[in-house]
């Protein structure tokens, strides 16, 4: 708790009927906020004697943390890969524009771009807290350009690169900066990749495998090098054999160092991946599974042609394809659709549908004390819902920043 | 004494708690004109299982009710003699306790006054029995080691002062204790006997409980449930309420 006077006589919210998201379970229980953060209301009553200053009417609402996007191209016409004059103002469009969809923190993602757009883009999307602005900024996650040539998907050939001259001064050089970066994707078989996946684990650097044709003992191996996340399972690898499950023989692998968890991010739009493949996920290894939207810039804005990277893409309905092609190049479904599909999908209970948008990305990022939870002590980040699982409201730090306009009785 | 015999735990609580409403509405009670509810204490303050915990969760999150009011014996007082003698002069500040809400042990202790506690006595240090020890093992994981072996507890006197005592008793295991406290003397190896001796006690229990008494004890106070269960009629018309009853705390 932030210590001194000032923050004892700062004012405490109460929201009241309410089920609240902890530990795995909805309760009907209230969430007390004080300083943008979730407070003991037993220690409020017991030791400063106090109770509530204001009180919040839920209206019967599920209460969810924020969800987190740790996947996400742009949106709403923004391209983050794309350098533009100003990239900040295009960050903190989408930030403000998926508040609507109950995200409360999210990682721009990058996608297989020349060094120049890297070196350009990235020192102008800083780590930043949310608020009414808009969702808050984790870190940015690098998808590319070190990936395979066979599964790069609609990342441009041209711009793929190998690390296996200099290994990680490879990726310095190709990047830049590396400071506001929390997620880097990358191939495992390509040549050297240990060494960069060791280094960029001891700088904090989550490293996920994607667009890879690696097997199940090159994956281990990397994730026993550092790597604890897996890119949109089932895309841009190779399918599951029965005698080399490939990537996604990680899920149920033997070989994951003990007390590690390997998550893995997979998108619901109801396309990219069949509901009976996204339960033979969910069933093996539902502790990992994070759902992620890998929205591209057409996300928000309706059929037509849009630009994503390099590459011009062609939108109909909830389809994204690499125009001219049958390659789907990303989804366009918002946070809240993938979590209501999900839900469907798999008939999985509610609260495990939520801490897959919630709970999981944080414990992939580290952030599980502060984000993702309703735990006393975290960011009071958090959505209200209804029981189909729309979003009413969305909250940051305990603030107000979105709301449906159509109000409920 | 009035013994309210009800049919199981949840009647039984129900009853008693539609009670305490009706004598809280009754008393009117306002900003100068505290309504006083004791209830009895228990293990250290810091403790997750602590009586701080208990009464948050069980009672006052579900309640808006000023800290200020609520007082718990702090187990961790640096003085607990003193501790005990300024609960004592709250009791006398706030006008004295209207009622006190309490279960029995066991052994026919109330609050953690055990067999021995002198029938006048006052709020003080108790050290616990083997069996007490061994009742709350449950909240330590079964380490014995782990349980308090004294407690602060309101005395037999304190409670006697109270104007009203309601005693919840349910469960088999209780019976021989019933039996003792209301069918035999006062004696202070049954500690709850004492209130044979207070103008307004009442007994509430369930069929469990009645194992060890006579059935002509038994069916006396059944026959005069009619007129106990007008003791709970609601006072206020529900036709009148006009928004849902609220959805009650998972416990």
């Amino acid at each position: 708790m932030r210590g001194g006077q000032d923050s004892v006589r700062a004012p405490v919210l109460r929201f009241t009927n309410c089920r609240l998201l902890r530990a795995g379970k909805l309760l009907r229980e209230d969430l007390w906020v004080r300083e943008g953060r979730i407070l003991d209301p037993e220690k409020l009553f017991f030791d400063e004697q106090r109770l509530a200053d204001q009180q919040r009417d839920c209206g019967g609402c599920i209460l969810a943390p924020g969800f987190i996007d740790v996947q996400i191209n742009g949106g709403f016409g923004v391209d983050f890969s794309q350098a533009t004059e100003d990239v900040g103002s295009g960050v903190a469009l989408v930030a403000q524009k998926i508040l609507a969809h109950g995200v409360t923190s999210f990682c721009p993602t990058l996608v297989t771009s020349p060094p120049e757009v890297y070196h350009k883009v990235l020192p102008h999307i800083p780590v930043k807290r949310g608020g009414p602005h808009g969702a808050g900024v984790l870190g940015v996650h690098l998808e590319g350009p070190f990936i395979s040539q066979q599964k790069r998907g609609a990342h441009p050939e041209a711009h793929l690169r190998s690390f296996e001259a200099n290994a990680f001064k490879d990726v310095l050089a190709t990047y830049g900066c590396l400071d506001n970066v929390c997620i880097l994707t990358l191939a495992p078989e390509l040549d050297r990749s240990h060494e960069v996946i060791r280094e960029l684990t001891a700088l904090g650097i989550r490293v996920s495998l994607g667009h890879s044709v690696a097997d199940l003992q090159m994956a281990e191996k990397a994730v026993q090098s550092g790597a604890t996340f897996i890119t949109h399972l089932f895309n841009a690898m190779l399918p599951f054999h029965h005698r080399d499950p490939g990537i996604v023989g990680l899920l149920t692998s033997d070989q994951v160092p003990a007390g590690r968890c390997v998550f893995y991010g997979m998108i619901a739009d109801g396309i990219h991946t069949n509901p009976a493949a996204l339960r033979i996920a969910h069933r093996a290894h539902p502790q990992g599974l994070v759902l992620v939207t890998d929205a591209i810039p057409a996300l928000g804005l309706g059929n037509g042609r849009h630009t994503l990277g390099q590459q011009v893409v062609e939108v109909d309905e909830l389809s994204a394809y690499v125009a001219g092609t049958t390659t789907l190049c990303g989804s366009i479904a918002p946070m809240d659709v993938c979590v209501r599909n999900f839900l469907e999908a798999t008939g999985c209970s509610l609260e495990s549908a939520l801490e897959a948008a919630s709970l999981h990305p944080a414990q992939l990022l580290g952030l599980e004390e502060c984000k993702g939870t309703l735990d006393f002590g975290a960011d009071a980040d958090f959505v209200l819902l209804d029981d189909a699982l729309h979003v009413q409201a969305t909250y940051i730090s305990g603030e107000l920043v979105w709301q449906a306009e159509v109000a409920r009785p | 004494m009035k013994l309210i015999i009800l049919d199981h735990y949840l009647e039984a609580s129900e009853w008693a708690a539609k009670y305490i409403r009706n004598r809280i509405i009754q008393f009117n009670p306002g900003p100068d004109k505290y309504f006083t509810l004791g209830l009895p204490t228990g293990l250290p303050r810091d403790h997750p299982e602590s009586y701080h915990s208990f009464m948050w969760n069980n009672f006052f999150k579900h309640i808006d009710i000023d800290p200020g009011n609520t007082h718990i014996l702090d187990g961790n007082a640096a003085d607990l003699q003193a501790e005990c003698d300024a609960f004592e002069e709250k009791i006398k500040d706030a006008g004295g306790i209207e009622l006190f809400v309490g279960g029995i042990g066991p052994d026919g202790h109330i609050a953690f006054n055990e067999p021995g506690s002198s029938l006048v006595s006052r709020t003080r240090v108790k050290t616990l029995a083997m069996d007490t020890i061994l009742a709350n093992a449950r909240f330590f994981h079964g380490d014995l080691s782990k349980v308090p072996t004294m407690a602060l507890t309101v005395g037999v006197g304190t409670v006697m002062e109270a104007r009203e005592v309601m005693i919840l008793i349910t469960g088999a295991h209780k019976a021989f204790a019933l039996y003792k406290a209301i069918e035999e003397g006062v004696s202070h190896m049954w500690t709850v006997s004492a209130f044979q001796q207070h103008p307004r006690t009442i007994f509430v229990c369930d069929e469990d409980a009645t194992l060890e008494l006579k059935v002509k004890t038994v069916k006396y106070f059944k026959g005069l449930m009619l007129v106990h269960s007008k003791l709970v009629d609601p006072l206020y018309s529900m036709k009148e309420k006009i928004e849902p009853p609220k959805k009650p705390y998972s416990d």
